[in-house]
């Protein structure tokens, strides 16, 4: 597989082939429930705490390093909104931000014209699906909808998949799921992988990211369980939260998440992506994130075919910290347009 | 291409250096020169020596190199000072450790970056661990100064304490040495190693700072020569040591005939096993914690990898995966996890070692990147297809290299994490508590991770079984290691002079024996049984008129192999619950009162009816003391930092040999004895030579008492002859010798070969009939040692 993600994107065609530690791999497909490697998990909290406690510590960038980094962290961004007071003229404001997360002055003062870059994509509710297709119309940047019943996922199944032909529809590029918590919490796989697989086959041919609301599940061995529960059946990404709960993502969940994803590729051959979302809003976070992916997956998963930063503020923030890579001065929020 | 982009797709780390020119500033304004810290004074720099950054090769400063005069003002002036630093209250020295706490978290990063720069350790680990940990232990022992007079009564400082420490972790050593050595009353003088003497040297400065009194801090550089005027200067009461085993031993014999005080803390070999039910990703980054911290150049590093056959491939693909991923360059890089070997010849060391590995079969695995082309570098390494008889896996390489062997069962990987010399450290990883504790406490040594590596921290006690040393820093363990007992000053004490039996062939007039007194045949007691001495051999033991009072069996090296086999055999008392000890010393003490009176009048004929009685009495009441001891001398539960329970847990020593007393040779040899057994150890006694008959009464009781045979065994003889075979045995535990000094000496020499602990009156009498003296958590104290099992938690 070849990250090409957008065919109509002119601007990411800098391919690399995705790979883990040297072997090539496919893009995720559906496999038979394997209950035996579900049961098989092991995540120790304290342990993998204190490995996340060290990821900020034992990594940094500066200088031209940091900023190419802060610029990578722009083009795996779905910038998102999902409020109860969104408008479509707010969705219109966030996609023009999608466009041009820059402004242009500094996009020449960094010399980075040639990377037209703009966020990994925009994600909205069903309802502004169709505005933001039409505000993005010729820019490459997909649009996501969250889908399924977000956030609870508790409404019918029938329904929650009708949720997903609905905005596949109004020309979502890629619908982000909630699973139904309770199947976890009562250790029923089946239901779990039957359910993100009718997901999958509603989503078609499109990405489909499927959100386990950590926060609700709370253990690291149920986030463990139930992100290869939902690979098996098919998922392109996992992703740990909906924004929506007490606690989103946080590094020591994104650590099982991110070694579930690396065990998947190693006895499947298969690419998933990983997508973090809630709560990450400085630009420090942003280079946390990167260097996780980095050190425990590699390359690969530094595109934005496999991973994704879903946020609404951490831009904001990664703006200033490239004006002041500019001036050598320290920068203000009010200076840059607001998404 | 522009710089960004390309670095927007190539996303490799650039480099992140730490800046330098504080300590560089600090540096110039010292001329890259330093004296010796001597009573709070800098001495003129002289007989100099350059002090390199292994990083780049370059000369960091120039050091002093003390003469042994230097040493000697320097012992001089702590004990000049002693009086003066005991004359404060606990809350002035708490005062004192606390300024330093606060003055090393002030310059913390001058020390951090002055760390790295001499030693090669990565800023993060300086930073972020070894420098915290130093402000943590002064903290810490803040509290204890403050606490002193009411949490150890009954205790005084041990007076001037010579301290020689290791170039792994300059500073943290330091800490750990000077902080008890302070909080307890003693004045010091410390040698820092000879790769890494800069932060000693910035730590006098804050002292000189903080205004602690001179002389009570001595920083003395100085080559291995001078160090050792040191560990021999006879007006140096203590000496404390980390360093390798060797050393050790070196040490232990230069110090054996002055009753100075000692602890050492030495190497390891320490496995880390890893089941097939452990969370195989976290037990990767333990390995990293463990054996790719600090280069791998850590005693308590986790070298030994033991994993469970049915995952070992899949684990030893995570590591190399992992592997591939440790940065290794500039230690002054923050984005490093590996920095540089501290010197040529370590380096040197382990290359031979990687090599020799590798010549007797081993399979190694290095990462595919490249080194820095310019200063001391070794990747991290894991060799694999090593066996229990590799060169690489019994001894310690000190350096970035694992080791692994696989196990079946949990029973195997207990057996192969004790096949080692080493007792140092140990990790455990798996999910099931019941085998993470059943494991953790079936390991010999101090300290056992589960789930996790390399953890330390000051309330918890760290140090050794085996050749690993003995002693503890840290806790309130390490804090008895810098105090004696009250009574134990010595001035007031009565040397022991041991005279020849005043028996028949001294006395040509010696009166008739009578019949009664041959008419009865006494042999070793070994593993519950009579034996009769190896020798055919038996000596005559004197009554207090003269006469001849009995004959003792004399034994020989063979009588102590037997004995110490028996003894090792019953180790099962180790795990006998403390109740059911405790039963048994009971019954011990029934039997004596129901005998009470034939064995006063036994012991009388020895030692006069007068003793005798007051004897029985008092023995039979200390066999009741230890029954009560029994299930009451416990461990405790620290809290360090974290989420985190620490089981700080008295384990019996092992097979002890006693040299018993010869005065009081009832109440003398039980008073040894008992705690020994009343904590679950096994011993090997040899009672007072001449009055050796006391033994035939002691065992019959003994053998009716329900005490499983081979956890006390006596054997009788000329105590300088079988007590040194018995000091001398590699699998003796630990020695006691309350006889003379000459015996103390020797037994401290002879311990050496497997550097067994040795607990010495150094020839000095003990008041057996004061219970203060003689009894008591004192000495449960000496027949216990302490393991610390780490067990995060959290689901």
């Amino acid at each position: 597989m070849t990250v090409k993600q957008q065919e109509q994107d002119p601007t990411l065609t800098h391919s690399v082939q995705v790979e883990l530690n040297g072997r090539p791999l496919a893009p995720n497909r559906r496999m038979p429930l394997n209950l035996e490697w579900v049961e098989e998990i092991r995540a120790n909290t304290s342990a993998v705490e204190r490995r996340a406690a060290t990821i900020g510590t034992r990594r940094t960038v500066k200088k031209e390093w940091q900023a190419a980094w802060l610029l990578r962290a722009i083009a795996c961004m779905d910038l998102t909104t999902l409020s109860g007071d969104d408008t479509a003229d707010r969705v219109r404001r966030l996609c023009a931000k999608a466009r041009q997360p820059l402004q242009e002055s500094m996009v020449k003062a960094l010399g980075i014209e040639e990377l037209n870059l703009h966020t990994g994509a925009v994600c909205v509710y069903h309802t502004f699906v169709e505005t933001a297709v039409r505000a993005l119309e010729g820019s490459g940047i997909p649009v996501a909808a969250v889908s399924a019943g977000f956030p609870a996922g508790l409404s019918p199944l029938a329904e929650r998949v009708a949720e997903i032909h609905r905005s596949v529809e109004a020309g979502a590029s890629e619908i982000d799921i909630v699973i139904t918590r309770a199947h976890v919490f009562n250790g029923d796989w089946q239901a779990l992988y039957d359910e993100v697989a009718a997901f999958k086959d509603a989503c078609g041919p499109l990405h489909m990211k499927a959100i386990l609301g950590t926060g609700d599940l709370l253990t690291l061995r149920n986030i463990a369980r139930a992100s290869v529960v939902a690979m098996q059946a098919g998922a392109d990404f996992i992703k740990t939260s909906t924004g929506k709960e007490a606690v989103n993502a946080t590094i020591p969940v994104s650590l099982v998440m991110v070694r579930a994803i690396r065990e998947y590729a190693e006895r499947t051959g298969c690419a998933v992506g990983f997508k973090p979302a809630g709560g990450i809003k400085t630009a420090k976070d942003a280079l946390n994130w990167l260097f996780v992916m980095k050190d425990e997956l590699g390359r690969s998963w530094l595109e934005p075919s496999l991973f994704r930063f879903g946020v609404s503020s951490m831009l904001g923030d990664i703006e200033r910290q490239l004006e002041h890579f500019i001036n050598g001065r320290y920068s203000a929020a009010y200076r840059h347009p607001i998404a | 291409m522009n710089s960004i982009v390309e670095k927007f797709y190539s996303m490799e780390y650039g480099p992140a250096p730490e800046a330098t020119a504080e300590v560089d500033a600090w540096l110039a304004a010292h001329d890259r020169s330093f004296g010796l810290y001597i009573n709070g004074a800098w001495t003129k720099p002289a007989n100099t020596a350059a002090t390199i950054n292994p990083a780049t090769g370059e000369k960091i400063a120039d050091v002093s190199s003390a003469t042994a005069a230097d040493m000697n003002a320097a012992v001089a002036a702590a004990r000049a000072a002693l009086p003066g630093w005991q004359a404060l209250t606990g809350h002035q020295r708490a005062r004192y450790l606390y300024a330093l706490a606060r003055q090393v978290l002030k310059h913390s990063r001058r020390l951090a970056v002055l760390e790295s720069m001499d030693n090669g350790k990565p800023i993060r680990e300086s930073r972020d661990i070894d420098i915290p940990l130093v402000a943590r232990h002064f903290y810490s022992h803040a509290g204890w100064a403050q606490l002193l007079e009411t949490e150890f009564p009954g205790y005084t400082a041990c007076g001037v304490v010579g301290q020689i420490i290791p170039w792994n972790f300059p500073l943290l050593m330091f800490a750990w040495k000077v902080a008890p050595a302070l909080a307890a009353g003693n004045t010091v003088v410390i040698k820092p190693a000879n790769y890494t003497p800069l932060t000693a040297l910035a730590f006098a400065e804050l002292a000189q700072e903080v205004g602690l009194p001179a002389g009570v801090l001595n920083v003395v550089t100085c080559d291995r020569r001078v160090g050792t005027v040191l560990v021999e200067h006879p007006d140096v009461d203590k000496i404390a040591f980390t360093g390798s085993t060797d050393a050790g031993r070196v040490i232990r014999k230069a110090s054996a005939n002055s009753p100075k005080k000692l602890s050492l803390e030495l190497g390891g070999k320490s496995p880390f096993i890893v089941f097939d039910d452990a969370d195989l990703d976290s037990a990767v980054e333990g390995l990293v914690d463990a054996i790719w911290f600090n280069q791998g150049q850590v005693c308590c590093a986790g070298s030994r990898l033991l994993v469970h056959e049915r995952v070992a491939e899949q684990l030893f693909a995570k590591i190399r995966t992992r592997l591939e991923n440790l940065r290794v360059g500039s230690p002054l890089d923050k984005a490093v996890d590996m920095g540089a070997i501290v010197d040529p010849h370590q380096l040197k060391r382990i290359t031979d070692y990687v090599a020799k590995g590798i010549a007797e079969g081993a399979t190694c695995w290095q990462p595919s990147y490249s080194l820095p082309a310019k200063g001391l570098f070794y990747p991290p390494t894991l060799l694999t297809n090593v066996q229990t008889s590799s060169t690489v896996v019994q001894e310690e390489i000190f350096g970035p290299v694992l080791v692994a062997m696989t196990f079946r069962t949990p029973a195997e990987a207990v057996e192969l994490a004790n096949n080692t010399v080493y007792g140092l450290a140990s990790t455990v990883y798996s999910e099931n508590i019941n085998v993470a504790l059943d494991v953790a406490s079936q390991i010999k040594a101090g300290v056992c991770w589960v789930n996790c590596a390399n953890m330390f921290d000051a309330s918890c006690g760290f140090g050794g079984y085996r050749e690993s040393g003995y002693g503890r820093e840290g806790g309130r363990e390490g804090m008895y290691e810098y105090l004696v007992p009250n009574w134990l000053h010595h001035g007031k004490r009565k040397k022991i002079v041991i005279h020849a039996p005043a028996g028949a062939a001294a006395d040509a007039e010696a009166p008739a024996p009578s019949p009664m007194a041959i008419d009865r045949t006494i042999k070793q007691y070994i593993g519950g049984k009579q034996a009769r001495p190896d020798s055919g051999y038996s000596y005559p033991v004197y009554a207090l008129d003269g006469k001849l009072a009995g004959e003792a069996p004399l034994g020989n090296r063979k009588d102590i192999r037997n004995a110490v086999e028996a003894a090792r055999a019953a180790s099962k008392w180790a795990t006998q619950s403390a109740h059911n000890r405790a039963q048994v010393l009971y019954y011990i003490a029934e039997n004596m009162i129901q005998r009470r009176d034939e064995l006063a009048a036994k012991l009388a004929v020895l030692v006069g009816e007068d003793q005798a009685g007051i004897e029985v009495d008092y023995s039979i009441e200390r066999i009741f003391a230890y029954a009560g001891w029994a299930d009451k001398f416990e461990g405790v539960v620290h809290n360090p930092p974290g989420r985190n329970v620490t089981l700080a847990m008295n384990e019996p020593v092992g097979a002890i040999g006693i040299l018993a007393p010869e005065e009081s040779p009832l109440l003398g040899l039980l008073s040894l004895v008992l705690p020994a057994i009343a904590m679950g150890n096994t011993v090997v006694a040899v009672p007072s030579e001449r009055y050796a008959t006391v033994m035939a009464d002691l065992y019959s009781i003994l053998d009716t008492s329900d005490l499983p045979g081979g956890v006390v065994n006596i054997v009788a003889g000329r105590a300088a002859e079988i007590g040194k075979t018995l000091a001398e045995h590699d699998d003796v535990d630990a020695v006691w010798c309350f006889r003379d000094e000459a015996a103390s000496t020797m037994v401290k020499l002879a311990s050496i070969g497997n550097m067994k602990q040795t607990w010495t009156n150094d020839g000095y009498a003990t008041d057996w009939y004061d219970p203060q003296q003689a009894e008591g958590r004192y000495f449960l104290r000496h027949a216990t040692q302490v393991k610390n099992i780490w067990v995060p938690y959290g689901e």
